[in-house]
C-alpha cells in the first residue's frame, strides 16, 4: 500500500474587522469560538456584530462571517 | 437624646446605606482601587465600557477585581459625544447582564467636559423608553434638571464643577435650587477635590455625591477614601442638624454678665 503525499490545502479563512483591526479567522468560526480562541471569558465580554449586540445566550451559535465587524467590549475603570 | 434621623437613600427601586457613589478610573493599581473603594463604604460604583485590549495578556476587565455581589456596578457612557454613541454604550453595558441602570453622560465640549444637555435629554427619552433606569450627568442648570426629571430619570446629577477639576462646588445656590425643585434624588457628580468639598456638597442638602478623581489621584487613595466617607456623612448630618445663621459680626459665646471689675 502506498501513501501519497498531497499538498495540504490551506485552511479556509474569512476576513473580519475585530475591534477596529483587520483580522483573518477560520471559516465556520462562531462568536463563541472566537472568544475561546482569544482566551476571553464569555461571561465578562459583550459581543457586538455589525452594530448589533449579540445576546449572551446567542454568542455560542452566532456565526462569524466574511466582512463582519465585531466588537468585543468589557467593563474597565471609569467615573 | 434624640436627633433627627435620616430618610433612607432610595434611587429607583434600590435603597442604599451610603450616600457616596464612586468611580473606578485612574487608580494606580486594581488592588489599590478595591481597597480605596472599600474604605469609602460606597455600595454603588461606576464603570466604563471599552474595547477589550486584544494585545494584552493581562486580564484588565474590572469584573476580575470587583465582585458584582459586593458592589452595585453602574455602567457609564463616559467619552460619548453624541446621542447615538451614548445609546450604543448604554446598551452594550446593559448586555453585560448586571442591571438595566446607566449613568448617562453625553459630553459637549472637550476642554471642559461640560455636558451636551440637549443630547442628554434626547438620549434620556430613548433610554427610558427602552426600559433603562437613567442617572443623568448634567450641568448645574435648573431647567435642564427639571426636564431630565420629566423625561423619567431615576436621579439627576448636576456637576459641582468640571469633571476631574477638583474645584469643589462652584455654584451652591444653583445646586440648592435644583434640590429644592426636583422630586427624584439629586446627586452631585464631578468636581469634588477633597473632603471639605464633599462635606460642603452634602451640606447643600443634596441626596448624594459621586466622585472618582479626588480619591484615585490622592497620594494615598485608601486614606482619602476613608476621609470622603466621613466627610459625606458629616455634611449630611450637618445639613440635617440645620446650621446656625451666619452673621458678619461676632457674638460672644461666653456670658457678658458676671465679669470681674476691669483692672
Amino acid at each position: 500500500m502506498t501513501t501519497r503525499k498531497v499538498a495540504a490545502t490551506p485552511p479556509a479563512t474569512v476576513s473580519i474587522v475585530l475591534n477596529g483591526e483587520p483580522r483573518r479567522v477560520a471559516a465556520g468560526l462562531t462568536a463563541g469560538g472566537l472568544l475561546v480562541e482569544l482566551g476571553l471569558d464569555p461571561g465578562m465580554v459583550v459581543v457586538e456584530r455589525n452594530r448589533e449586540i449579540v445576546a449572551r445566550d446567542a454568542v455560542a451559535a452566532t456565526p462569524v462571517e466574511d466582512g463582519d465587524r465585531i466588537e468585543l467590549v468589557h467593563f474597565v475603570g471609569g467615573g | 437624646m434624640t436627633s433627627r434621623s435620616d430618610a433612607p437613600f432610595v434611587i429607583g427601586d434600590r435603597t442604599f446605606e451610603s450616600r457616596l457613589i464612586v468611580g473606578t478610573g485612574k487608580y494606580r493599581s486594581n488592588h489599590e482601587m478595591v481597597e480605596a473603594i472599600r474604605a469609602t463604604g460606597a455600595e454603588m460604583v461606576t464603570v466604563a465600557v471599552r474595547r477589550v485590549d486584544l494585545d494584552r495578556s493581562v486580564e484588565e476587565g474590572i469584573l476580575h477585581h470587583l465582585d458584582p455581589a459586593e458592589f452595585f456596578l453602574l455602567p457609564n457612557t463616559a467619552g460619548c459625544y453624541t446621542t447615538a454613541d451614548a445609546l450604543r454604550y448604554a446598551r452594550l453595558g446593559r448586555a453585560a447582564g448586571l442591571s438595566d441602570w446607566v449613568k448617562l453622560e453625553v459630553i459637549g465640549d472637550e476642554r471642559t467636559l461640560l455636558p451636551d444637555t440637549a443630547a442628554t435629554l434626547e438620549a434620556t427619552a430613548e433610554l427610558v423608553a427602552d426600559g433603562f433606569k437613567v442617572m443623568a450627568y448634567t450641568n448645574d442648570d435648573l431647567v435642564t434638571a427639571l426636564r431630565l426629571e420629566d423625561a423619567g430619570c431615576v436621579a439627576v446629577m448636576p456637576l459641582a464643577s468640571p469633571i476631574g477639576s477638583g474645584l469643589g462646588v462652584v455654584n451652591p445656590y444653583y445646586i440648592r435650587e435644583i434640590k429644592r425643585r426636583l422630586s427624584v434624588p439629586v446627586i452631585v457628580d464631578a468636581g469634588v477635590g477633597t473632603a471639605s468639598d464633599a462635606c460642603v456638597t452634602m451640606e447643600q442638602g443634596v441626596d448624594g455625591v459621586l466622585m472618582n478623581t479626588a480619591i484615585a489621584a490622592a497620594e494615598d487613595p485608601v486614606a482619602m477614601g476613608r476621609a470622603m466617607k466621613l466627610a459625606v456623612r458629616a455634611g449630611r448630618d450637618a445639613y440635617l442638624a440645620g446650621r446656625m445663621e451666619a452673621r458678619e459680626i461676632a457674638v460672644p459665646s461666653s456670658p457678658r454678665s458676671g465679669m470681674l471689675d476691669p483692672s
